[in-house]
C-alpha cells in the first residue's frame, strides 16, 4: 500500500477522520459480530461432536457450557447471532434501494440495536439458559 | 471493428469472467439464512445445559436433524464467504491475504463438515 502513495499526493479523506455515524457504527457491528460468530459456532459444534461421541465427553463440554463463563459466551453469542441477523436483514434492505433517507436509516439503525437487546431476552427466556 | 465472438455477446460477460452471481449468492444465503436461524436457535438453545439423553433422543426426529444440516452448510459458506470479504478488506500484504484465505476455507469447511457428521453420527447411531 505505502508504495502507491509515494510523493505528497492528495489523500482522500480517511475513515478515521469522519464523525462516528449512528449508520456506520451499527454497520460496522454487524461485521464485528459476523466474524465473533466463527467462535460461538466453534462451541456449539464440539458440543454437537461430544454429544455425538459419548456421555462422558458430553458431560464435560456441558459443564463449560453452563459455567458462569459458559454462560456469559453463550448470551454474547445469542446477542450477537441477534445483532447480526438485524443488521443483515437491514442491509438487505438497503441492497433492494430501500432506506436511505437519513431519518429512516437512523431509525433502522436504532430497531437493530434496540431489537437486538429484546430478541436476546426473549431467548434467554425461552431457552431457560440462566435457570 | 469488433473482436468479440457471438458466444461472448451472448454471455455479456466482459473481462471479468464472472457476473454478479457471486454477489447474488451472498445475498441468497443471508435470505435462508433468515428462518434457518430461527428454527435452529428454537431448537438448540432449549437443549444447552439438557442431558445427553435428551439431547440425543431429540435428534430422532428428522426435521431436527434436516434442517440444522441445512442451517449448517449454509451458515459455513456464508461465514466463509463472510471471512474472506473481510480479510480481503483489511489485509494489505498478497503473502499473508493467500495464506489466511487458505486457512479460512480449511477453517470453515472442517467445521462445517463436523457440524454434519456429528448430526448425521447422533441421528443414526444417537
Amino acid at each position: 500500500m505505502s508504495k502507491r502513495v509515494k510523493g505528497n499526493r492528495p489523500l482522500s479523506p480517511h475513515l478515521t477522520i469522519y464523525r462516528p455515524q449512528m449508520s456506520s457504527i451499527s454497520s460496522i457491528l454487524v461485521r464485528i459480530t459476523g466474524v465473533s460468530l466463527a467462535l460461538g459456532f466453534i462451541l456449539i459444534i464440539t458440543w454437537l461432536l461430544a454429544a455425538s461421541t459419548n456421555v462422558y465427553y458430553f458431560d464435560c463440554i456441558n459443564s463449560i457450557l453452563t459455567s458462569w463463563f459458559g454462560i456469559i459466551v453463550l448470551i454474547g453469542s445469542v446477542w450477537a447471532l441477534c445483532y447480526h441477523s438485524l443488521g443483515g436483514i437491514r442491509h438487505l434492505i438497503w441492497d433492494m434501494g430501500f432506506g436511505f433517507d437519513l431519518k429512516i436509516a437512523d431509525r433502522l439503525g436504532w430497531m437493530v440495536i434496540i431489537g437486538s437487546f429484546v430478541l436476546t431476552i426473549f431467548v434467554v427466556y425461552y431457552s431457560g439458559l440462566l435457570l | 471493428m469488433t473482436f468479440r465472438t457471438d458466444r461472448a455477446k451472448v454471455l455479456g460477460l466482459g473481462s471479468a469472467k464472472s457476473g454478479a452471481d457471486h454477489w447474488f449468492g451472498e445475498r441468497l444465503k443471508s435470505v435462508a439464512l433468515i428462518p434457518l436461524t430461527i428454527i435452529f436457535v428454537s431448537i438448540v438453545a432449549p437443549l444447552i445445559g439438557k442431558d445427553h439423553t435428551t439431547v440425543i433422543s431429540s435428534f430422532q426426529n428428522p426435521f431436527v436433524s434436516i434442517s440444522l444440516i441445512l442451517f449448517f452448510l449454509v451458515s459455513f459458506k456464508h461465514l466463509e464467504e463472510g471471512l474472506q470479504v473481510v480479510i480481503e478488506d483489511y489485509v494489505h500484504s498478497k503473502g499473508s491475504l493467500l495464506l489466511l484465505i487458505i486457512f479460512n476455507k480449511l477453517f470453515c469447511w472442517t467445521f462445517g463438515l463436523a457440524a454434519v457428521f456429528a448430526i448425521l453420527k447422533i441421528t443414526f447411531a444417537g
